[in-house]
């Protein structure tokens, strides 16, 4: 407890002159939040009662000390919902007729903080509005909107639509929606044009309002239904506008004597209308103007300044607030009002669950008591909490009783501190972002860190992701990748800096994309940065299209092929392709042997004269030729064609000094030519036969002086010719021409294969003239082969051979041979003795 | 429907599911009733992601590229809706090329679905990527190394990082770079999965072009290199499996291939797949003999309980017994061809070859075989075989070859020796020096004494010869590649270690007694007996390593040269 109370930070703000230390250390896990610690006596000091039910209290947020030159109603005031920033443009043009003093724009944050301060040098504006994203959007006479970062960089414009350059914008309005931010804008003609989202511009004209002759004497957007409306009044009279049509409207219960709406006020969801009549009442009801809520009679007939809704969400109690220029009051289903007196000129901003009012010295948030505070701090209060509180223990109490609780999970525990934490550390003055816990849990951890990062408030945004240990992907590394983001912007930073700092600030952390941020200083023309920081990109699928966004092209090609992704090499090689001349094309692919042969596969498939050129231009002459001889066979029909691509074959294997290449393509030159001239004499098919074929068809036609002739041209060795006749003559069953082949010398092949030929061809007959033929080794084979098993043991015996006498023994059969099997027997076991 | 994916020490299942919900989640984004026409070539792979359950197929047609379209039907009206999807990438040239034919726009979901690495077995990951090899060696395409290296992420992400990085070749290295390369991309989403891979080791096939060459002599690989397995089912010729009916006379054999499934998931496959061929017999009769027993039983149960207990088993049974008749058959099938003559004159040469006899100078039975027209690719696998054994052929020898080969097979095939050569399958011996006997000793790839049936060496695969690439791995693990830096000299590529830093929590304290897990890549493909050799190192009782495989793609001999084949016409 003493920790606690004693952090500078107590939820006032007021001790923000004693500076915590930036931000570093805030994380220190042994510290309690303070958000809500203070001393309990004065607690409740600043209570208001409002009816039976609810209490109210304003506090201060911080005291300003902005300096403002003027007062805030001579300018243009817009205040970001969710403690976001504060746009003032000074010296608007209805005061200043002068136009040699240009205006101001001031962004600041909500504690006051200058976050921009530029000279306007566009047309007149008419509204000042944030969008979601904090983005200002600024309404021009015009009709031009004008659209601002946080830090008055101008990011674009768009315009709403023609028809306003002539009749000029009256007023506009800001609105938000589901879908993001929508700009209202009433024109001189008093017409209503607008637009829900200005992120996807899409301008919807209002219909017209009858008999319309001046400006309404007020007017609000209405969102229903995801539609957005607008409800305007006239006089007694209210109007309804959708897209289609314009109706009248008369709010249920509404007092008489009416005759004129001086404020109108929508609730921050939409839900709930505020209207306030000349007659000093104000009718509370749903947006829907089907239901009354309750009504006040203020007796105060000024209009006023301001008028908004101050309620929480899942709370009954409705309120507005209701500010003129010194006075301010909370007013609800009570007869009773509550007041307050304004010291200053104030400006009120709708927040979800409660109003900030802001001055020229302070900045105060006004809202309903929770039920929690309330049942813990009420006085005589019997609730649990209120009893817990009674041990002066606050959170340190919880925390100390919490151990008695084994049933009770930590956890919920845990995250509302660290939630606390967050939210204090965001307050901190130098932050400016004074978020409540309702709406911190809407916003989302996620938008939270985002609007940190618009801020530039990289290293709070980092610690805070590490203090509640996010993911890096969603977290740490996000935020560091829109600081490199940002970081490239710097222009007067070299390249090689600001690629250093990046590389070391991000080294290899997961999820960052150093490609997304190349993309970016690309974006803003560093071409170099770019290059520099892709080399961090471990992602060549990344790397590669953007190098070859930016025209990088053969570096790009290196990279593609580093990667050894062949589908990214292609990708680069088609864009070379089509970006370079051939000459240029071909040398790159030369330096890069890996795309040159996927891109000689590519044209193997698609193009093959080019890669004809391509082996031409590496002198890959034995390429060259199995080119040629593929074209031979594909694309020449004719013979002279055929062989004339061979002779182109031929020579680049002489160019590749591959002799036996060409030589052999010459003889299948010589071969084919034959081939055609037997075809002419002879008829039949010889055309692409081998020459082995050839011969033999020739043999098999009966050719044989021809067959010769073929054989001795072309130097078939002996010993395959007469395997070859040997084989032709048998299918050929011409037993006396083999006969006379077999004696015509000494058989180079020995006479086993004549033996084993002629029993293939079932003739037993003219195996056996051969078998005696058959060399001594390979006797006893040829005679199994004939069936002679008795003399085949005769012969195995003599050669004393046991292969040769199981091979023997494993032929004989049963009865048969049973002598023969005998004899073998004692002829092994004699061999056995010896 | 996958559990054998789960037996084995890293559950591949996992992986199989993570896929399986990828394609459900783009199936399910194409609302209505859908048409599947598929590249023709998907259909195996996908067939071992999601059975028929998954998808209802109505069409089947092929489609160039590999992608599949998908139609879904809206039944009010005649309209369709027409969806793509790229396996396993969305490329530019393939969209470009349907924008050129202007339909892409029509196509409302275009996505790629990554199937990189499809699980097989327990053990075993193929990318089945048909052209791979030749996609690197011959045409300098990395894009299957690419697809490797995201398949070995998508891995990771699912098993954890793999602490270690081993690799030989140029492939290797290449795969690895792009691994760490990738690792930086992903630096986002931190992996705290605790590793279940201790070891990557990648291997370049053309580190070992040796091995693929050689007829392979387990029972898987001769299925394989006699019938050929494309993902992981066989088409067989049905006269042996004909039902033995009585009275029927043989009159209606079956005349449509019959086609099994050959995975671990069969017990009885599991048990012989990796075994030498020789070493199959006896285990097929034993079972015999068990189930026949295991039937007789029947005879015995007397009371209620014993004979429900042997109905109760009876499925089982009779499952063992189908099981134990088909694979009778199929080793019925692959000895008519090991016993005859012609397989054993091709062994023997193999074999001589590999243990470095004669291999200077022309061969006898190649000569013979191409001068009787033998099957080119056996010729072609032969001289490659002999080539690699020298170091190069003689460019006597060389040229003797090429001559027989193109003016019997016909001058076209020039181009197909020419891919040969340029792969270094083929080559003229330069410098004259033959490195193979070196490579050989060092690595004891010779082993004379074989054991077949009770192996104690990886060389019982190929009954002798120890395939180089599982000696690699071997050697890796026990006692560590710097005992053989100079034969990893002489051995194209380079040779790297790269190690993948873990976050403290993640680092493994071994358990005394507990076995390192390595998975190892074969880039360019992995025939079925290195497979079996990897099995058995990772089945040895004091081996200290289990290995997992990954490869481009499963194949033997045979697949890879005609896969090099080149046709002009």
């Amino acid at each position: 407890m003493a920790a606690a109370a004693a952090s500078p930070r107590d939820p006032h703000g007021r001790k923000r002159k004693c500076r915590p230390g930036a931000c570093s250390g805030w994380v220190s896990p042994r510290r309690f939040p303070a958000a809500v610690c203070t001393s309990m006596d004065c607690y409740t000091a600043n209570w208001n009662p409002l009816g039976d039910s609810a209490f109210y209290r304003k506090y201060e947020l911080y005291s300003m000390d902005w300096d403002l030159k003027e007062e805030l109603r001579d300018c243009l005031v817009a205040a970001a919902p969710y403690g976001g920033p504060i746009a003032l443009l000074r010296n608007p043009w209805r005061k200043e007729k002068a136009a040699s003093v240009r205006p101001v724009l001031d962004i600041y944050s909500a504690s006051g903080m200058p976050l921009a301060s530029l000279l306007w040098k566009s047309g007149p504006v008419v509204s000042l509005g944030w969008s979601a994203e904090e983005e200002l959007l600024c309404v021009q006479e015009d009709g031009a909107v004008l659209v601002y970062g946080l830090h008055g960089d101008f990011r674009r414009h768009f315009s709403m639509g023609n028809e306003v350059l002539q009749n000029r914008v009256l007023d506009a309005r800001i609105f938000h929606t589901e879908f993001g931010s929508g700009v209202a804008i009433l024109t001189g003609a008093h017409r209503f044009t607008l637009s829900a989202n200005v992120g996807d511009l899409k301008l919807r004209r209002m219909p017209e309002v009858p008999g319309l002759q001046s400006v309404p004497s007020c007017w609000t957007v209405l969102c229903q239904d995801r539609v957005a409306h607008i409800l305007l009044a006239v006089g007694p009279d209210l109007y309804l506008l959708d897209h289609a049509a314009c109706s009248a409207v008369t709010p249920p219960g509404l007092a008489p004597g009416v005759s004129s709406f001086l404020q109108m006020a929508v609730s921050f969801t939409y839900r709930h209308l505020a209207l306030f009549t000349d007659t000093g009442y104000i009718w509370m009801g749903t947006a829907s103007l089907k239901e009354k809520l309750c009504e006040f009679n203020c007796n105060i007939r000024a209009a006023p300044k301001q008028m908004v809704w101050c309620s929480r969400p899942r709370s009954k109690e409705r309120a507005v607030v209701v500010a003129w220029e010194r006075r301010l009051m909370v007013v609800g289903d009570a007869p009773e009002s509550i007041q307050f007196v304004l010291d200053e000129d104030s400006y009120l901003v709708p927040e979800l669950d409660g109003v900030r009012i802001f001055s020229r010295s302070t900045h105060e948030f006004l809202h309903e008591v929770p039920a929690a505070s309330e049942e813990i701090f009420k006085i005589a209060s019997m609730a649990p909490g209120a009893l817990l509180l009674e041990a002066q223990k606050e959170y340190e109490a919880a925390s100390f009783g919490k151990c008695f609780l084994d049933r009770f999970p930590p956890d919920s525990f845990v995250r509302m501190c660290q939630d606390l934490r967050v939210l204090n550390a965001i307050r901190d003055y130098h932050i400016g972002i004074p978020l409540t816990y309702s709406q911190y849990k809407q916003l989302t951890i996620q938008v939270l860190l985002d609007r940190l990062v618009l801020r530039r408030l990289y290293p709070l945004a980092i610690q805070i992701c590490e203090y509640l240990r996010l993911p890096e992907v969603q977290g740490v590394s996000r935020i560091l990748a829109h600081w490199a983001c940002y970081k490239v912007q710097q222009k007067d930073v070299s390249d090689e800096d600001v690629a250093r700092a990046i590389n070391q600030k991000l080294g290899d952390t997961p999820g960052v994309s150093y490609s997304d941020i190349a993309a970016r200083a690309y974006g803003c023309g560093r071409t170099e940065l770019a290059i520099k920081l892709l080399e961090y990109e471990p992602r060549s699928g990344e790397q590669v299209p953007l190098l070859l966004k930016m025209k990088r092209s053969k570096l790009a090609l290196s990279k593609a092929i580093e990667s050894g992704d062949t589908d990214l090499v292609f990708t680069v090689l088609l864009h070379l392709k089509n970006e370079l001349n051939r000459g240029d094309f071909f040398m790159t692919l030369r330096n890069q042997p890996m795309a040159l042969s996927l891109y000689r596969q590519f044209c193997k498939h698609q193009e093959l004269e080019t890669l004809k050129d391509l082996y031409n231009q590496d002198d890959n002459h034995q390429e060259l030729g199995s080119f040629h001889i593929r074209a031979s066979y594909a694309a020449e029909e004719r013979i002279e064609g055929r062989v004339a691509a061979l002779q182109t074959a031929a020579d680049a294997f002489y160019k590749a000094k591959n002799e036996f290449a060409a030589k052999a393509t010459e003889d299948q030159m010589r071969l084919l030519r034959l081939q055609r001239r037997l075809e002419d004499e002879l008829g039949g098919q010889f055309l692409d036969l081998s020459l082995h074929d050839t011969v033999t068809t020739l043999i098999l036609g009966g050719h044989n002086k021809r067959a010769e002739q073929l054989a001795r041209d072309f130097r078939i060795p002996d010993k395959r010719l007469w395997w070859l006749k040997l084989t032709a003559l048998a299918d050929l069953e011409d037993w006396e021409e083999l006969e006379k082949f077999s004696k015509s010398k000494k058989s180079p092949i020995g006479y086993l294969p004549f033996v084993e030929i002629c029993i293939k061809q079932h003739n037993k007959y003219e195996a056996k003239k051969y078998a005696s033929r058959v060399s001594p080794e390979q006797k006893v084979k040829a005679l199994l082969l004939v069936g002679d098993v008795a003399q085949a043991a005769d012969v195995a015996i003599e050669h004393r051979n046991e292969a040769e006498l199981s091979l023997v023994l494993s032929h004989c059969t049963g009865a048969t041979d049973g002598a023969t099997a005998d004899k073998i027997q004692r002829a092994r076991a004699q061999a056995q003795k010896k | 429907m996958a559990a054998h994916l789960s037996y084995g020490r890293v559950n591949l299942n996992v992986l199989r599911e993570a896929v399986r919900r990828e394609l459900r989640e783009f199936l399910d984004k194409c609302a209505g009733s859908k048409a599947i026409v598929w590249d023709e070539y998907l259909t195996g792979p996908f067939g071992l992601i999601a059975q028929y359950s998954l998808l209802k197929v109505n069409e089947l047609f092929g489609f160039s590229n590999k992608c599949c379209f998908l139609c879904s039907e809206d039944r009010r009206g005649p309209t369709r809706d027409f969806h793509i999807l790229f396996v396993p990438r969305r490329s530019l040239l393939c969209e470009q090329r349907l924008k050129d034919l202007g339909v892409l726009g029509s196509f409302i979901h275009r996505e790629e679905y990554s199937l990189d690495l499809i699980p097989f077995d327990g053990d075993l990951l193929s990318m089945e990527s048909e052209c791979a090899f030749k996609e690197c060696y011959l045409e300098g395409d990395q894009t299957s190394l690419y697809h490797a290296a995201k398949g070995l992420m998508t891995l990771q992400a699912l098993y954890g990082t793999i602490p270690q990085i081993f690799g030989k070749g140029e492939c290797a290295r290449q795969v690895a770079n792009m691994m760490i390369r990738m690792k930086r991309e992903f630096t986002g989403s931190q992996n705290s999965i605790f590793p279940v891979f201790d070891n990557l080791l990648l291997l370049d096939r053309n580190v070992d072009l040796l091995t693929p060459l050689a007829t392979q002599l387990t029972y898987e690989g001769l299925i394989d290199e006699i019938y050929g397995i494309q993902n992981s089912y066989v088409k067989l010729p049905p006269e042996k499996f004909a039902p033995k009916k009585q009275g029927d006379g043989g009159k209606d054999l079956p005349t449509e291939a019959k086609k099994l499934q050959l995975n671990s998931a069969e017990e009885l496959y599991a048990e012989i797949r990796d075994k030498n061929f020789n070493a199959v017999g006896s285990v097929l009769s034993k079972k015999a003999k068990i189930i026949s027993a295991a039937f007789e039983e029947r005879h015995n149960a007397k009371t209620v309980g014993e004979i429900k207990q042997f109905v109760s088993q009876l499925p089982h049974m009779q499952a063992a017994r189908g099981s134990l008749a088909n694979h009778t058959s199929i080793a019925e099938l692959i000895k008519d061809v090991t016993t005859s003559e012609d397989f054993f004159d091709k062994l023997t040469v193999e074999q001589e070859f590999m243990s470095g006899i004669d291999t200077d100078k022309v061969n006898n039975y190649i000569e013979d075989c191409i001068a009787q027209k033998h099957s080119l690719i056996k010729v072609l696998r032969l001289v490659c075989l002999q080539s690699v054994c020298n170091s190069g052929l003689k460019q006597k020898v060389l040229d003797y070859y090429k001559r027989e080969i193109l003016q019997t097979y016909g001058y076209e095939h020039i181009l197909t020796l020419h891919n040969l050569e340029k792969a270094g399958l083929l080559k003229p011996q330069t410098g004259g020096r033959n490195n193979y006997p070196t490579i050989r000793k060092t690595l004891r790839l010779w082993m004379d004494d074989v054991n077949e049936q009770n192996p104690t060496d990886i060389s019982y695969v190929y009954s002798g010869y120890a395939p180089l690439s599982v000696r690699l791995a071997q050697l890796l693990s026990r006692p560590g590649w710097r005992s053989i830096e100079e034969v990893l000299r002489i051995l194209p590529g380079p040779h790297f270690e790269e190690r993948q830093p873990l976050p403290t929590g993640l680092q493994k304290k071994r358990q005394p007694g507990e076995n390192r897990v390595t998975l190892v890549f074969f880039l360019g493909g992995v025939t079925f007996a290195e497979i079996a050799a990897l099995r058995f190192l990772s089945q040895l009782e004091d081996g200290g390593t289990e290995y997992v495989i990954a490869t481009t793609k499963l194949m033997n001999g045979t697949s890879w040269i005609e896969a090099l084949m080149e046709k002009p016409f």
